[in-house]
């Protein structure tokens, strides 16, 4: 059945009439042609296409395009200003943190959202609790295990991660939704 | 995937009613499972009603709601993160940051719901594979993790893979457990569910809200078609809880057993303990026999041992090709020893 729907992805609105079956990763690669987000497992165990959903980090093969209307999404492709790259990118050429590069753009995502979440001083599954997180490899390690990487690159993708950890400045990551 | 029509009712009844009123109507969460169930043709419903902006997505003190003080009511639409992350939850009922925080990854858990998380479906690998037999998902097709129909008599009981199945409380036609971390926290709280129907509102005891499988593993809960999650209450708690799982992965990985628990120690004795399982039945498993043999108790490991051995008298492993699942018992009952002593430690000060 179809439906229209507008999607604003990063930062630009795309008015669609698609199908209610459509993901919002087929929305972003086969309508809109941002392939930034990559199509991995399709079931939601790589993170191959993690976007940023009004800042929090998530995966599009899991989100039906039409519960997103209002929404601000943004993708790999978006995260930059300027025209230059953001900070966890420029982090990733630095660390040489990947191989064949198709994880990249999730991971990417997927640390950007992990730092704001962080920086609001969420817990992971090894904090002790009651503390307040170091961000060493155990923590990103943990944080970050919702992203595969199938050539291994994890051994430069948490120094990456580490480099490009900000201060702890509260962003927005545990703001209502 | 069949084709279905989508609905975002601006109203919570017009929501239930929407539902009550299609048998091939389903509620739509985070989406986390039911979307990949779409995928797997695993269900395949004409209608989707989203209720992520019907239910509350707030935590509340329940001091006002008849809950004591120290308890809160958690909206169905409070997605995992922010239940793991609300201070609120970390300083009262560290047991259930834990266990949302042992679960899946931190996408996921920005999506999932509170409510969602309590429904969704087990990950039994036939439960999820159309192409092979599973009373669960098709009524009387037979279990493929029991026995493969057309296969030779197996010379054990088991027939197919089965690390991850149950060894309480499971049945002739399904071994299947829930999978949920979140509820086997919540479980061990006493936490209650609050339910909207066509009829009107209830309230379930988290630990009555899934089934065991029985005759009719196709159900895993008591709700019947329409019934609607609209939230959860955390009565207060006393004493000390902790969420330790075990799995094969450090992370991002289903729990082969998982231990919720809560220890209250007075005067040299167990004044209270609850102690739930992940992983081993089909539903979060309270132990309640091994709460009743330590109550009164001295908190001692030899005491934890001999009660959670008790409580395990009943369990029983399932034979596979990979092996079988029958470790879960030893396994069980050593994380379940180990959990207790810290927490016993913890609460004397000693140092471990």
């Amino acid at each position: 059945m179809e439906t229209e729907l507008t999607l604003r992805i990063d930062g630009q609105d795309h008015h669609l009439t698609i199908d209610t079956r459509t993901t919002l990763l087929d929305a972003l690669r086969e309508r809109i042609g941002n392939t930034s987000a990559k199509k991995g497992c399709d079931h939601g165990q790589c993170g191959a296409c993690t976007v940023l959903t009004d800042g929090r980090r998530t995966l599009s093969c899991l989100t039906l395009a039409v519960t997103q209307g209002g929404a601000e999404i943004t993708t790999a492709e978006g995260l930059g200003q300027d025209g230059g790259l953001h900070p966890v990118q420029q982090a990733f050429i630095d660390h040489d943190a990947f191989q064949c590069g198709y994880c990249t753009p999730g991971q990417v995502c997927s640390a950007v959202g992990m730092l704001a979440e962080y920086a609001d001083g969420w817990p992971s599954a090894v904090t002790e609790p009651g503390t307040t997180a170091e961000l060493d490899h155990d923590e990103i390690a943990e944080r970050m295990s919702g992203n595969l990487c199938r050539c291994g690159a994890y051994a430069n993708i948490v120094p990456a991660v580490q480099a490009a950890a900000p201060r702890r400045e509260g962003t927005n990551a545990g703001g209502a939704r | 995937m069949k084709p279905f029509a989508y609905q975002a009712p601006g109203d919570v009844v017009d929501a239930v009613r929407s539902v009550a009123e299609d048998p091939a109507a389903v509620y739509l969460g985070g989406g986390t499972n039911l979307v990949d169930h779409l995928k797997l043709g695993i269900v395949s419903p004409d209608l989707l009603v989203d209720v992520t902006s019907l239910t509350s997505a707030e935590i509340t003190d329940g001091d006002g709601g008849g809950l004591g003080v120290g308890g809160l009511s958690v909206g169905a639409a409070v997605r995992n993160s922010d239940l793991a992350a609300d201070p609120r939850v970390r300083e009262r009922f560290r047991v259930l940051s834990q266990a949302l925080l042992a679960g899946a990854s931190g996408q996921l858990r920005n999506m999932a719901t509170t409510g969602g998380n309590l429904l969704q479906r087990t990950r039994c690998v036939y439960f999820q594979n159309v192409s092979t037999p599973c009373n669960k998902r098709e009524p009387g097709s037979g279990c493929s993790a029991l026995a493969v129909p057309g296969r030779p008599a197996p010379t054990h009981d088991g027939a197919g893979w089965t690390r991850n199945h149950a060894i309480l409380g499971a049945s002739e036609h399904c071994v299947a457990t829930h999978p949920s971390d979140m509820a086997v926290g919540m479980a061990v709280l006493d936490a209650r569910v609050r339910v909207l129907g066509p009829d009107g509102e209830r309230v379930i005891p988290l630990t009555e809200l899934h089934r065991l499988p029985g005759d009719a593993p196709e159900r895993d809960t008591v709700l019947e078609h329409g019934d609607l999650i609209t939230g959860v209450e955390l009565p207060p708690m006393r004493g000390r809880s902790a969420y330790r799982k075990v799995r094969d992965r450090a992370s991002y990985a289903f729990a082969l057993v998982s231990v919720a628990a809560v220890l209250d120690v007075a005067d040299g004795v167990v004044r209270d303990v609850r102690v739930a399982l992940g992983g081993v039945a089909h539903k979060p498993w309270r132990a309640t026999r091994a709460e009743e043999q330590l109550r009164g108790a001295a908190p001692t490991p030899a005491n934890f041992r001999a009660a959670i051995e008790a409580e395990l008298t009943d369990a029983r492993g399932v034979d596979g090709l990979d092996g079988g699942n029958a470790f879960k018992i030893p396994l069980a009952a050593a994380t379940v020893t180990a959990v207790l002593r810290d927490l016993a430690a913890s609460e004397t000060g000693d140092p471990r």
